[in-house]
């Protein structure tokens, strides 16, 4: 047995990507002059710091067949919520603050799940309507005020730039660890937990995870309950990186999240990805967005269509490479079964 | 008695239960505000609106064919953007829109190309596309705005060609009455239903399920740029954030008609009567001044009501078709 044989897909998609995430910055930093440096790394872990954790979200819900279109959303009304409570508190205890903001996001996440596993309308109609439903929510309850920044406490707005470790100008920020660590519990609880095992036997065989006695309603319920928490948290992030808070907040992150997602390798049709796919994902869509801003060549405005290029590159690729390594694997198991005889 | 039990039974279907919802906003609208059944706002409860409802009708075929087209709003606003830049670099405008329809084109059947020959999910292929057309459109205008087309160009979209109806209104109708034929009536029709339904099926009957894919994508994205033109038009200027979000209004509507979102069901009349209702709903609200966000919710909730709904009331007619 080579390593081709036991190496699996998902491992095989992660160090693709880790490949591809140093290829290009291996590229940028060939074009850009001073490109490489502790600054590039301060400035994309703080912008990952909050897509990491939707992108977190997306894919718990992606990963049971179904998607969260109101997830932009629920980050713009925990934002707004969040904001508004701490205002009004400015004594409020931090983590409780960050336990409002999720269970405000689980709350939503409660209304999609409700619909979409036990009413059974399909997730695409459900979070459509909920993203327009949630927004308008933000709408009537903001009443035409926003959330400024100067009326936010200084813990908060200093809490995504405060490094906790420095290593030669590389700083560890608070909100890009709390990200990640937030991100290594999700995916070891992927792995380890059986619970949490039930999202793949869901997505990938709706019918085999119900005969296996697997309660796909509440495994879907729950799938949107902590996406909708995530996305919560998520909230709060947002709050503090940018402290100025209107109606439009968040506006545009569904489709982001499924982009960081779907580039992370996390399969569209459910039942395959990880998180670390996803935040490599958000990772590399958010170097190339900082990288082009900075390239001479090439003017900023192309960033979107490399972006797009990007995905559907990825994507492509990895289909196509998927459906090779698993004919190769089938003609090699072929041979062997030859051989045996 | 017997035509009158036919014309219950008839009710009883989704487009039936859509025109009554239809007539009742109707009513309501009359009754709330005098304004609504004047020429002027029923022209303009159209033209508001009339980039999204065309290609709603698009839309229709892609999803009953089990797909879905995310990248139509940047289609829209690439061909417009497109159109704004060859004017600004001298080129002939009658040139332009068709360069800019051959871009909607191309756009259309790379997303063909990539769902039916490679393979890959409508959803993944068309949000990659709904990022890079938009990307293209920016590129072209950058962050500037740009104005000052020909007089006939904005009379296009702006003033009424036939007595008070305008050539968005006349290119809607056109285009039903098309896409009806096609659909309800062709071969093609058929196939898009078939395939929509169980594209293996599909296939073993011998259809190239592939070419109807591809046809489907290059027809929206065709039109997605024609629409984008008509923006232009209506608008007078142009910038790279054409058409921003414009795909989930529509999909929206197509819906709302009762198009199954797995495809294989639904009908153009039912996508004709769902349009009608959010025109027809929204513009009522904006006469009594709710505002846009909240007009998008609560047509919101009456896409959540239209799934749920049918289940209470008519358990046969498409209860099955939902789940």
């Amino acid at each position: 047995m080579g390593w081709i044989d036991r190496i699996s897909p998902q491992t095989l998609r992660i160090l693709a990507l880790l490949a591809v995430l140093a290829l290009t910055v291996l590229f940028f930093a060939s074009q850009i002059e001073n490109y490489f440096n502790a600054r590039l790394f301060n400035r994309v872990s703080s912008s990952v710091a909050i897509m990491a954790l939707i992108a977190c979200a997306q894919t718990l819900v992606i990963l049971t067949r179904n998607i969260d279109l109101s997830i932009g959303s629920v980050v713009g009304f925990t934002a707004f919520a969040t904001g508004s409570l701490v205002t009004n508190n400015p004594d409020i205890n931090p983590l409780l603050l960050a336990a409002y903001a999720m269970v405000v996001g689980a709350g939503f996440g409660v209304v999609n799940g409700l619909l979409v596993a036990y009413a059974r309308v399909p997730s695409i109609i459900v979070t459509l309507a909920t993203m327009a439903i949630f927004r308008s929510l933000l709408v009537e309850y903001s009443d035409a005020k926003s959330i400024t920044s100067d009326a936010l406490p200084k813990w908060l707005v200093e809490f995504p730039n405060v490094p906790l470790f420095t290593i030669a100008g590389v700083e560890l920020r608070a909100a890009f660890v709390t990200s990640l660590i937030i991100v290594f519990a999700v995916h070891l609880a992927l792995s380890r937990l059986r619970p949490a095992r039930k999202l793949f036997a869901v997505g990938s065989n709706p019918e085999a995870a119900e005969m296996a006695g697997i309660n796909q309603k509440a495994v879907i319920f729950a799938a949107f309950v902590a996406a909708g928490a995530l996305a919560g948290l998520g909230g709060f992030m947002f709050l503090a990186r940018f402290g100025n808070i209107t109606v439009v907040a968040g506006l545009g992150f569904e489709l982001k999240s499924v982009a960081a997602a779907v580039v992370g390798g996390v399969a569209i049709n459910g039942g395959s990805g990880s998180v670390i796919g996803a935040l490599i994902g958000a990772i590399l869509v958010d170097l190339i967005d900082t990288s082009l801003v900075r390239w001479e060549l090439v003017s900023e405005f192309w960033r979107e269509a490399v972006l797009g290029l990007l995905i559907l590159t990825a994507v492509a690729v990895d289909a196509i490479l998927m459906r090779r390594l698993i004919a190769l694997r089938v003609r090699r198991e072929k041979a062997r079964k030859e051989a045996a005889k | 008695m017997n035509a009158l039990k036919a014309g219950l039974v008839k009710l009883q279907s989704w487009e039936g239960f859509l025109l009554v919802v239809l007539i009742f906003i109707i009513l309501m609208n009359a009754s709330l505000t005098e304004n609504f059944l004047s020429v002027g706002n029923q022209m303009n409860l159209f033209m508001l609106s009339i980039e999204k409802i065309i290609v709603a009708l698009v839309m229709t075929f892609v999803i009953i064919n089990a797909e879905i087209d995310l990248s139509v709003g940047s289609m829209m606003g690439l061909s417009a953007c497109a159109f704004g830049w060859m004017f600004q670099q001298g080129v002939n405008p009658v040139a332009a829109i068709a360069i800019c329809l051959l871009i909607g084109l191309v756009g259309g059947f790379i997303n063909g190309w990539f769902v039916a020959r490679v393979g890959l999910p409508s959803l993944v292929v068309t949000l990659a596309t709904l990022i890079g057309y938009r990307g293209l459109a920016r590129v072209l205008v950058e962050d500037r705005g740009i104005g000052d087309f020909p007089q006939w160009f904005n009379d296009l979209g702006q003033k009424g060609l036939i007595g008070p109806v305008p050539f968005g209104l006349i290119a809607f109708v056109i285009l039903f009455l098309v896409l009806y034929v096609v659909l309800q009536r062709s071969g093609f029709g058929r196939k898009t239903y078939v395939i929509g339904t169980n594209r293996d099926v599909a296939d073993f009957a011998g259809i190239d399920t592939g070419r109807v894919k591809i046809v489907i994508f290059v027809m929206s994205g065709l039109v997605s740029a024609f629409a984008g033109l008509l923006f232009a038009a209506r608008v007078g200027a142009v910038r790279g954030d054409v058409a921003n979000g414009f795909e989930l209004d529509i999909i929206t509507m197509v819906l709302l008609s009762g198009v199954s979102i797995f495809g294989g069901t639904g009908t153009l009349v039912g996508t004709l009567l769902a349009i009608l209702i959010v025109l027809n709903l929204r513009n009522g609200m904006a006469l009594l001044n709710i505002t846009g966000h909240i007009q998008t919710g609560v047509v919101g909730l009456l896409l959540i009501a239209s799934v749920l709904v049918p289940r209470i009331k008519l358990p046969k007619a498409r209860a099955k078709e939902v789940t």
